[in-house]
């Protein structure tokens, strides 16, 4: 245990001495105007991508659906405004791979015209089926960035008779404040999801984790809770990676979600502060999820600060809107620590993208990684108590297989060790790898298997049908010779009973 | 700006990094060894200064020489301070008055049977600057004693020529250090209520005979305090080294003062504060867990103290630290942080009583 533990209570993380997060966090809430053209992806989800219902040159309205979605765990797709649909086909995907996915191209038209919205007086007259099939037809995922569709979750969280809800105002990522941005301004429309999801859940209280250093939200998030004694408004330590679900829970509850396992199975269910947002939007007013609050931030952004931004906006038009003020030298969709670089800046946003980042070379200072020097900074830093440098060292060495047993199926992929590594490994580059080989080899041994399996029941039935043959060859013989026998039996009876 | 033409090298996450680095490191130790060694040189003078440079310098060499014959980048590597440390950490713990080949062949041999023949930095499994301490004194007993009592600096050149052994040191500078003294007086049959020791040994604020930078104990705490403030170490290896070594010592003392040293002594003579704070805290040779950390660091105290106390050598930090050394593998891979949400065996923890 060290010094700042004792103080805290929380020994893992990090913190870095300057989080970037203001003075962006700070501007107010800016609408951006509808761009000439929208991107709006298939796939912003995890599971099953949505199926396009709309053709080529259909007008679509703002609030329409234009994807259906597609299985049980899926989400489907809105308009965002009104316009043609220009394309459907691939785009590049925000991933550093620069590889294409499906999606819609809507042109835009600037008459933002509109579907109408089925509105509802009282949400908590509806049953929580009912709560549930609007917060899946409204298209809503896990807008932290995890894009779990929200409605499985809380069927999930029924299914587990989940008592508490835990609402992630974490936050914890360096220059992302559009969560912030939602507590400060729009407190009340997430206090009324929470309720509704409390009612969709079953829970019985929600406990809002937010970081210390947002005094603004707490004080906001507060104001709109008052009188609602079963929604208790927690500030937490500042600490990254205070935003991820088993680190929150671990410091609101003191409860450790075991290996393996969701969080619903010890009765809590974790939902993003903005996903409430847009329950509240989609159950009370009807209003699928075709925008969200993005942050643009970075030293190269010339007005950095929040953009409520229309889903599938290009980041070049989002990074047009902000103004450039220099050269990015890397493009990030998300925060510092977990997000993907770009390859361009010709990809659309999605759900789950709160932040986009125009980074300076100053602020991504690149150095050559040298040596491990067994400084056991990444394991001071690891929230999930893995030894980093180990694991590295064994995956370098090729022992995959140690390296899983070390639990490197535990890692989160959160950056602590990388981030505070005086060496400069590509520490979770080099976890991904091997995560990858370790699946890659699974699936081959699967398929081996399988391989093996068909071989050995080709094997047994070649086999059988030799036996089969060799006995119905038998058969046939000893039919014939019984035939034979027969026959000579009845040519021999006369002449034997002649004899007689 | 247009930024339809931006297009970029995209890499992992994370694209933030803490302004941290092995050279930092390096450099914020040494720095932490400027109050101790500057005093050093004070006390002892220009023959210690000449030491300490011509220890470095070697301990350099020795380190360029092997990176050339690897073919590894030598600058880049020389740069990030790590050899410059091994020779200061080794020149702190010599006699200051030796003669320079002494630093020489103590420098050369830190640096690369020490650590580049293990595959350089990073690599070495023992603490290159005490390896090379017990190898000088196991090969050169009689230069490795010979403590000077601090008593009038010579000159610069003066000092030089002590250093090269162009000027004989007169006998009556020289003295043995108090662990010597307590352990030669105890071989004659002399117990430890009856011996007499001579002033100059325990001046606890660093006027005594001992190592060039290992007298003033209080700078190298507050040296140590400075790594410590500055999170450059934690401090589960220096003080749980200290009770390790404290809590014998104080027991020992209680049932026999005559047989052994009281604790004071202990913690305050000889390598251990040195010891605690600059050289068990070595990352490369320590674990990396925090319990790992605290073993470690109690068996280092423990060893140092049943050296001193039974052993042949009066001194026994050194030997201590390199067993521990060698233990840490052991130690690394028997003692791991509990991973979150596994139960201590590995297993994920169970589920009963964790529902309402």
């Amino acid at each position: 245990m060290g010094i700042r533990e004792l103080l805290t209570g929380v020994g893992w993380g990090v913190h870095p001495h300057n989080d970037h997060k203001r003075p962006a966090a700070d501007v107010p809430l800016r609408v951006m105007p509808t761009p000439a053209k929208l991107c709006i992806p298939l796939l912003q989800h995890v599971g099953a991508p949505a199926k396009p219902l709309v053709a080529v040159g259909d007008r679509v309205l703002r609030g329409q659906l234009i994807a259906a979605a597609q299985g049980n765990v899926s989400a489907p797709v809105h308009a965002p405004t009104s316009g043609l649909v220009a394309a459907i086909g691939e785009v590049t995907a925000p991933h550093p791979s620069g590889l294409p996915f499906a999606a819609i191209t809507i042109e835009t038209d600037g008459l933002d015209e509109s579907v109408s919205f089925k509105t509802v007086e009282d949400p908590f007259s509806l049953t929580p089926d009912e709560i549930s099939q609007r917060i899946a037809e409204a298209g809503i995922v896990g807008l932290g960035g995890a894009t779990f569709p929200s409605a499985p979750k809380a069927q999930l969280g029924r299914k587990h008779s989940v008592h508490t809800l835990i609402i992630n105002g974490g936050e914890c990522e360096p220059y992302l404040s559009s969560d912030d941005s939602i507590m400060r301004e729009r407190a009340d429309d997430v206090i009324d999801g929470v309720r509704i999801l409390m009612h969709a859940v079953g829970a019985s209280k929600a406990k809002v984790g937010i970081e210390d250093n947002k005094p603004e939200a707490i004080a906001a998030m507060r104001k709109a809770a008052q009188d609602f004694a079963q929604i208790e408004i927690c500030p937490v330590p500042a600490r990254y990676p205070m935003g991820s679900d088993r680190q929150l829970v671990q410091v609101l509850t003191g409860k450790e979600v075991p290996s393996g396992a969701r969080t619903a199975t010890i009765g809590l269910l974790v939902n993003n502060v903005s996903t409430c947002a847009a329950i509240h939007h989609a159950v009370r007013h009807g209003e699928p999820l075709y925008r969200r609050i993005v942050t643009v931030n970075g030293g190269a952004v010339a007005q950095p600060g929040n953009v409520l931004a229309p889903i599938g906006v290009l980041v070049e038009d989002l990074l047009a809107f902000a103004g450039l003020k220099s050269e990015p030298a890397r493009l990030v969709m998300g925060g510092p620590m977990m997000g993907v670089a770009l390859p361009h800046a010709q990809v659309p946003t999605v759900k789950g993208c709160g932040g986009i980042l125009a980074l300076t070379a100053e602020e991504i200072t690149v150095v050559p990684p040298s040596p491990c020097i067994r400084c056991g900074s990444c394991v001071k830093a690891c929230p999930m108590g893995l030894v980093p440098l180990e694991l590295s060292a064994q995956i370098h060495a090729g022992e995959y297989d140690t390296a899983d047993a070390m639990g490197l199926d535990d890692c989160l992929a959160c950056g602590c060790c990388a981030y505070v590594c005086p060496s400069q490994m590509p520490l979770v580059q080099t976890f991904s790898h091997a995560k990858g080989e370790i699946w890659r080899r699974a699936q081959q041994k699967k398929r081996s298997e399988f391989t093996k399996q068909l071989a050995q029941a080709r094997q047994e039935r070649l086999e059988r049908e030799a036996r089969e043959r060799v006995e119905a060859a038998a058969r046939r013989k000893a039919q014939r010779a019984a035939q034979q026998a027969a026959a000579a039996a009845d040519n021999n009876t006369p002449s034997e009973g002649a004899g007689a | 700006m247009n930024t339809q033409a931006i297009s970029l090298q995209t890499m992992a996450s994370p694209h933030a990094r803490a302004a941290n680095s092995v050279s930092v490191v390096m450099l914020k130790v040494m720095a932490a060894l400027v109050p101790a060694t500057a005093y050093a040189f004070y006390l002892f003078g220009s023959p210690a200064f000449w030491l300490w440079a011509i220890t470095i310098a070697a301990s350099m060499a020795g380190e360029a020489a092997c990176l050339r014959l690897a073919g590894k980048p030598v600058k880049a590597v020389l740069y990030d301070g790590s050899a410059i440390l091994t020779g200061w950490l080794l020149a702190v713990s010599l006699p200051p008055w030796a003669p320079w080949w002494i630093g020489v062949v103590g420098g050369l041999f830190a640096t690369t049977l020490g650590k580049q023949a293990f595959g350089g930095i990073g690599n070495n499994l023992f603490n290159p600057a005490m390896i090379a301490r017990i190898m000088l004194l196991v090969s050169f007993p009689v230069q490795m004693t010979h403590w000077v009592v601090p008593a009038g600096a010579p000159s610069l050149f003066d000092g030089l020529r002590i250093t090269l052994g162009q000027m004989p040191v007169p006998d009556a500078m020289t003295s043995a250090s108090l662990l010597g003294w307590a352990k030669t007086d105890m071989a004659r049959g002399i117990d430890l209520l009856h011996t007499h020791l001579p002033g100059h040994v325990f001046d606890w604020n660093g006027a005594r005979v001992g190592s060039l930078g290992e007298t003033s104990v209080w700078l190298i705490a507050l040296g140590g305090i400075a790594l410590l403030y500055m999170r450059v170490i934690s401090w589960h290896i220096p003080v749980t080294m200290l009770i390790g070594l404290a809590v014998p010592a104080a027991l020992g003392h209680a049932a026999d003062p005559a047989r052994f040293m009281d604790m004071s002594t202990h913690l305050l003579s000889g390598g251990a504060m040195l010891g605690a704070f600059f050289i068990a805290t070595d990352y490369v040779t320590s674990p990396s867990s925090r319990a790992g950390q605290i073993i470690f660091g109690l068996g280092c105290g423990l060893l140092t103290w049943v050296i001193r106390t039974y052993g042949g050598y009066p001194e026994g930090v050194a030997f201590a630290v390199l067993l521990m050394n060698a233990l840490t593998p052991a130690i690394d891979r028997l003692i791991k942080p509990r991973v979150y949400g596994r139960t201590m065996g590995g297993k994920p923890i169970s589920l009963k009583g964790e529902t309402k």
